[in-house]
């Protein structure tokens, strides 16, 4: 119990805080409710997306910048392919379009361990590379999405065996976003190969003398964040209907919910939950800028505040916890 | 014996760019033996357990396990053809704990846990994260961790060096053990106590080539040691040292320059206590990691002393941050220009820096060129390259990074293997420089990993072992052989005094040549 409370105390401080959030939504806002809920939970599906991507790469000892436009990538060519087909053929765009980012990342990871320049020049390159091609695709925000595809995200959904008054509270926007990422995240984590990934970016030649395969595990990791991106990328048509090739702010937002999320620039330390917890953070506390009719200047200065200082404060904590 | 032999490593050959680090070294171990393998620092031992690893392929060779040619690309391979190493540093990942560890190398649980009962670790929780134990536990469940998948050859580095003398014992213990069983072990140690208590052979490497394997037995210290220096005795003799030594002029009774008791430092530097007067240069000679970098970091204020004092000119100082170490006059030159100076800025940008960098101001030009100009012509640095000090060969940059210090009027220098990569006529003209220094009443420690430089240009030499002061030698008798048993903490041998440089030992009794 305590290992459990230890290993994920940075998440636990992070959800308080997110309920903190709420309560004080709630009193700013009487009226706040399920639906409210349920559009922060779409307004934060791109991002949480964004941010999964990040954070695995981030575990591995690197970083991508090319996350957001390889959101756009797959959104357009999405979006460009249900263009007039059937309903049916959407199943066949969503699987392309997952394997498509997917050979996005691998490109990337290849592209990190053959050149082996810094993770961040190369994939800054492919910021730019993923952008032209997302403009190629679809010049102008435009083609269509499936109407069963776009119904995935709206509204809630009824779960057997739970009453309508709880699930009443529960988006379906947010259950994608949780069977999504745990099918991917849960195996992972119980497996060699998560262990492996976490093992790279914790110490590279520890890793390699451990017998790990590092640069296959890299390559890895940098798939599995297409495979993410894709699925942002997905999302964004899904909730908009169309594909727009100029990615949105996605990029710097997944690197600040990678840190408030408490994992390590460094590599090799943190989990999928904070960070996803930091998302809603974020997202939340615009909102709440937004119900007190706050300059939104001064709401992105106050949201570099609230990083800094829960990053400073959960250092002060990891501190205390060691010596104690 | 070749073929019943577990490992047969013969013809090894590695370079990297010019530098041959492996000419043709070999290594056979028989089953059941514990094989020590030995060399001076350099001498290619590191480079052959990469390479018997997996982690670094040889240019040449050949690599028979169990009789079977076999080529091994990484640690994983080496691993299932039964060869297992435990390196100098834990090998273990610092963020996952310690039964993730065991997951990612697949290691059984159980007689993980059974190795490190008998290793003498009697409570461990499998859920810390390796990051917070203690480096000697690390180093245990290292152990443990190869000793679980029972492989045929084990190779140590180095490993008792960062234990304890209880938990040291326990190890040694189930080295002997592991024998019995019919497996070997290759043990590397720089502790010849540990080798004649453990070993029955041992290879010795000098220069990247095998120059003997010998039977460990009684006195057999003398004969590795011989083996180890090789010719280079002679070379020594040769070139000669400008003998106006400080040592005869040196007042008796004043306060030292610089008085080091009872420093420790870090996990390596233990207890070292030692005078630098003013006028003299002071060798330092020590193995690898006996605690030589943590003496010079905390001398040059980058790192903190966790016990002892220093004293300057009699007044005790302590140093936060290297500008407190550069304002009492003492100064830092390392063996790696690159972590001295601005390799993209100028010479003359590069030599004004310490002077200036400690005020924010404006800079009065006149003087500056005037000290540069000063230093620079002191040094005789080729000043063609005027532009980027990168430009510059090595021997060159060295002279930067030392004439930089002179234009300060410093009294001071710390040197750390300043002559490491460098061409032998500027390394002439480091030494005189050195010693020109010490006469005009500057001092100078001076750390180096070539022993005959303790008679070139030193007064006294420092030995130093396990985090100890050893030995403190005059010039006049810190030959190679006396320095190099000082360092392997032999005491000193009377003999050697008496007649300095004795002859190389090839072909003597009880030795048998490397293979031709």
């Amino acid at each position: 119990m305590t290992q459990t409370v230890r290993r994920h105390g940075w998440a636990i401080g992070l959800f308080a805080l997110l309920v903190l959030l709420l309560i004080i939504t709630k009193l700013i806002q009487p009226g706040y409710g399920a639906s409210g809920i349920g559009s922060l939970a779409r307004a934060a599906l791109p991002f949480a997306f964004a941010t999964a991507a990040q954070v695995i790469v981030v575990i591995a000892g690197g970083i991508d910048l090319s996350i957001a436009s390889m959101m756009a990538v797959t959104s357009v060519t999405a979006a460009a392919m249900m263009d007039g087909a059937s309903e049916e053929f959407a199943v066949v765009v969503v699987l392309f379009v997952l394997l498509l980012g997917i050979a996005m990342g691998m490109i990337n990871g290849i592209l990190v361990v053959l050149t082996r320049v810094p993770d961040i020049v190369v994939t800054l390159a492919m910021l730019f590379v993923w952008e032209g091609v997302a403009l190629l695709i679809l010049r102008a925000p435009g083609g269509a999405a499936a109407e069963w595809l776009k119904g995935i995200i709206v509204g809630t959904a009824g779960i057997p065996g739970l009453p309508a008054e709880i699930t009443a509270w529960i988006p379906k926007a947010l259950l994608v976003l949780v069977v999504c990422l745990g099918i991917v995240w849960l195996p992972l984590r119980r497996s060699r190969l998560g262990l492996s990934i976490y093992a790279v970016g914790s110490d590279a030649l520890a890793a390699f003398r451990s017998g790990v395969a590092v640069n296959r595990t890299k390559v890895v990791a940098y798939a599995v964040a297409g495979l993410f991106a894709a699925m942002g990328g997905l999302v964004l048509t899904m909730s908009t209907g169309i594909g727009a090739p100029i990615p949105g702010p996605y990029l710097l937002a997944s690197v600040a919910a990678v840190v408030l999320g408490g994992v390590a620039l460094g590599g090799g330390r943190g989990g999928l939950l904070g960070p996803i917890i930091a998302v809603f953070i974020l997202r939340l506390v615009r909102t709440d800028l937004t119900l007190l009719s706050v300059d939104p200047n001064i709401t992105t200065v106050i949201e570099g505040t609230i990083m800094v200082v829960v990053v400073i404060l959960g250092g002060l904590v990891a501190l205390r916890g060691r010596s104690a | 014996m070749t073929s019943e032999s577990l490992l047969d490593a013969s013809g090894v050959c590695k370079s990297y760019g010019p530098v041959a680090a492996l000419r043709d070294a070999s290594l056979t171990v028989g089953p059941g033996e514990v094989h020590a393998l030995v060399g001076a620092n350099g001498a290619g031992k590191s480079t052959l357990v990469k390479i018997l690893t997996g982690a670094v392929r040889p240019d040449s060779g050949r690599i028979l396990i169990r009789g079977r040619d076999r080529k091994v690309h990484s640690p994983a391979e080496a691993r299932r053809s039964g060869l297992v190493s435990v390196y100098q540093e834990p090998a273990l990942i610092p963020d996952l704990d310690v039964a993730d560890n065991l997951r990612l190398t697949g290691t059984p649980v159980d007689p993980f846990m059974k190795w490190v009962r008998a290793l003498g670790i009697d409570k461990l929780d499998l859920f810390e994260t390796a990051r917070d134990l203690p480096l000697a536990v690390l180093r245990i469940l290292d152990l443990a961790r190869a000793l679980a998948i029972e492989p045929d050859v084990l190779l140590l580095d180095e490993m008792t060096a960062a234990l304890p003398a209880n938990l040291a014992e326990k190890v040694l213990d189930v080295v002997r053990r592991q024998c019995e069983t019919g497996r070997s072990v290759i043990f590397i140690s720089h502790r010849f106590l540990e080798i004649s208590a453990l070993c029955d052979r041992a290879t010795v490497l000098r220069d990247g080539e095998t120059v003997g394997v010998v039977d460990v037995e009684a006195g057999v210290e003398e004969q590795i040691v011989e083996l180890m220096l090789g010719t280079r005795t002679e070379l020594g003799r040769a070139a000669g040292k400008p003998q106006q030594s400080a040592g005869d002029r040196r007042p008796e009774g004043e306060t030292p320059r610089l008085r080091i008791s009872n420093l420790g430092a870090g996990t390596k530097l233990e207890d070292v206590s030692f005078d630098l007067q003013v006028g003299e240069v002071l060798g330092v000679i020590a193995l690898e990691g006996q605690g030589q970098d943590e003496l010079f970091g905390v001398l040059s204020g980058s790192r903190r002393a966790l016990t002892g004092k220093i004293e300057v000119d009699g007044t005790e100082a302590r140093f936060r941050h290297p500008a407190d170490a550069i304002r009492a006059g003492l100064v830092y030159v390392p063996s790696n220009r690159v972590d001295a100076l601005l390799m993209q800025r100028s010479v003359r940008e590069n030599i004004a820096l310490p002077f200036c960098a400690g005020a924010w101001g404006p800079i009065d030009m006149a003087k500056e060129n005037v000290r540069v100009d000063g230093a620079i012509e002191r040094l005789q640095i080729d000043t063609r390259a005027q532009g980027e000090v990168q430009r510059l060969s090595g021997g060159n940059q060295q002279k930067v990074t030392i004439a930089r210090w002179i234009a300060t009027g410093v009294q001071t220098l710390l040197c750390f293997d300043p002559t490491r990569g460098i061409d032998i006529r500027t390394k002439r003209e480091i030494y005189s420089l050195l010693r020109e220094l010490a006469a005009q009443g500057s001092s100078v420690l001076l750390y180096t990993s070539e022993l005959e430089e303790v008679q070139l240009v030193c007064d006294r030499a420092v030995v130093i072992f396990g985090g100890r002061v050893v030995d403190v030698l005059p010039a006049d008798i810190a030959n190679e052989p006396t320095l190099m048993r000082a360092a392997y903490g032999l005491p000193r041998e009377v003999s050697s005094d008496a007649i300095p440089g004795s002859a190389p030992a090839h072909g003597a009794s009880g030795i048998e040549l490397g293979p031709a």
